[in-house]
């Protein structure tokens, strides 16, 4: 089963972040992403900038309609996300423990629905 | 699914004549129903996590059962019978459905047909209850999920029960239902490791369903609860907790005949030990010991051993004639220690009452620390107990009167009013 580890935090606290910070975290996600691919688990992963810097845009009501910013103002906004195949959610929960977000953010855990519609 | 409980289950109701083979086979569906509804959906929704299309080719089986086996006999595997009967029905099913891919779905009723050896030991209702008690799913919604998959209670049942609306039970299940669908939560038991753990949430559940209806209603709630709990003793007899639990529901259960009287509430040491059912204490007590001899030497027992032992000190009564009030102050104590809760603090404060003199209980009372403590109706009636004893009459009606406002079944209540009456004529 595919399932997508989607990683909120607040982006403040990534703005008092020293690049000795960004370094230390990039050398963390890196060993998780080793051991993702070690285990012949991952799919995908990204990291994005923050969500103040988004651009929204639908069509959902006839016309096209632009909006600089995320499409809801919350305190906690996607940060990125991993993808990865396993068996279960069991497996997948145990991923996402193992994931350096979950210390300081939060991670919500969706199974992919392809395939079942 | 056929409407079952546990009493009728065990004493089919004799008719006359030609009706008794249509009770009787009627009586044995509903047996194996019982015995088997939740390995049944285990093994048909494990390998497709789908545990609504399951229940509809069971209850299909059933009806298939009700008809059939009156006028054919009883077949020798009845649990077997009903699997196939169900797996067609679920064949047949997907051959209707377009989304589903048939061969695949072929594919799973083989697999499930040829249980692997490793899994034949353990039971599959085991893994159900896992899958219910998931940390992945609400913990409000366990114990409706575990009755409903495992025991085959109706929506409307248990909503009455956990006092909401039908519709909204129905609803609260099926969104629980299609959660471990598409989220994947596996039909398996958990790693060794993860086991202590996880148990507990299983037995939560189970104690949870217990509790739902022992004091008021039919009891149908908990006497399935209680039917669970010698189920779960015997699919894991090697955990020290999940004997803890059984032997817990078994000395509560042994009292049901004496908790009321007319409509009042008797508290357990005011009990008539006559109306004790001693065969069952003395089984729990022996299942209580055996959990002591599966634990660790040297650790703590954990929370349902403990409120066993208190449980199991209670029963003594019948045989030594009195309530040993300090044995219960120590285990309450430990309890405090291993599970600290509201209702723990409570009883430990109501039992040095009674052991060390209500002065005691009251000084007890007054060091509690929860949250809620002023929304708790035990804790305004120990209160008022205490009180009355230290010859505080008005301040013991006003506790009292207080837990009655806060009172929410009907027989506490009407046991807090009569002990308000006795106040009021020793005041007068």
């Amino acid at each position: 089963m595919r399932y997508t580890f989607l990683l909120y935090s607040d982006p403040a606290m990534a703005a008092n972040m020293t690049e000795e910070d960004w370094a230390k975290s990039k050398e963390i996600y890196g060993q998780y992403i080793g051991a993702l691919q070690e285990a012949g688990v991952f799919i995908d992963t990204d990291w994005l900038h923050p969500a103040d810097t988004a651009t929204t845009i639908t069509l959902a009501s006839g016309e096209k309609r632009v909006q600089d910013g995320p499409f809801a103002e919350t305190k906690e906004t996607l940060g990125g996300f991993f993808a990865i195949e396993v068996e279960n959610l069991d497996e997948a929960m145990q991923w996402a423990e193992k994931c350096p977000h979950v210390h300081y953010g939060k991670l919500e855990i969706r199974s992919s629905a392809m395939g079942s519609v | 699914m056929p409407p079952r409980s546990l009493r009728q289950a065990g004493n089919p109701i004799l008719c006359h004549g030609q009706c008794v083979t249509k009770t009787d086979a009627q009586a044995r569906a509903e047996d194996v129903a019982r015995a088997a509804y939740g390995k049944l959906i285990a093994m048909l929704a494990s390998k497709t996590g789908d545990i609504i299309a399951a229940e509809d080719a069971i209850a299909d089986a059933f009806v298939a059962a009700l008809k059939t086996w009156p006028e054919r006999g009883i077949p020798d595997k009845p649990e077997a019978w009903l699997l196939t009967v169900a797996k067609n029905r679920r064949i047949d099913q997907a051959r209707r459905d377009a989304r589903l891919v048939i061969t695949d779905e072929a594919n799973d009723m083989a697999d499930a047909q040829a249980i692997e050896p490793e899994d034949a030991e353990l039971d599959e209702r085991l893994k159900l209850l896992f899958v219910c008690a998931h940390p992945a799913i609400d913990e409000g919604i366990r114990t409706p999920l575990m009755l409903q998959t495992v025991l085959g209670l109706e929506a409307e049942q248990i909503a009455k029960a956990f006092l909401v609306k039908p519709a909204t039970m129905a609803q609260r299940l099926v969104r629980a239902k299609k959660k471990i669908k598409t989220a994947g939560i596996p039909f398996t038991v958990p790693e060794p490791d993860a086991y202590p753990e996880r148990m507990v949430a299983v037995l939560e559940a189970v104690y949870g369903a217990y509790s739902v209806d022992w004091l008021e209603g039919d009891g149908d709630i908990s006497h399935e609860a209680f039917f669970l709990s010698n189920v779960l003793a015997e699919l894991a007899p090697e955990d020290a907790e999940t004997l803890g639990l059984t032997a817990l529901i078994g000395f509560i259960e042994a009292r049901r005949d004496a908790r009321l009287s007319n409509g009042v509430l008797v508290p357990v040491p005011e009990q008539d030990v006559e109306l004790w059912d001693n065969q069952l204490i003395e089984r729990s007590v022996s299942v209580l010991t055996q959990a002591s001899l599966r634990r660790a030497p040297k650790s703590i027992p954990g929370r349902f051993q403990l409120e066993a032992a208190i449980q199991a000190v209670h029963a003594a009564r019948s045989v030594t004639g009195k309530t040993d009030w300090r044995a219960l102050s120590q285990l309450y104590s430990g309890l405090m220690q291993t599970y600290p809760s509201i209702g723990g603090a409570v009883s430990r404060a109501a039992v040095v009452a009674e052991d060390a003199g209500p002065a005691e209980g009251l000084k007890m009372l007054d060091v509690i620390e929860f949250d809620g403590l002023d929304t708790h109706q035990p804790f305004h009636a120990v209160r008022a107990h205490c009180l009355a004893e230290l010859g505080r009459a008005a301040e013991a009606a006003e506790a009292y009167a207080k837990a009655v406002s806060l009172c929410t079944d009907h027989p506490s209540k009407l046991w807090l009013m009569k002990k308000i009456e006795v106040l009021r004529k020793k005041m007068s």
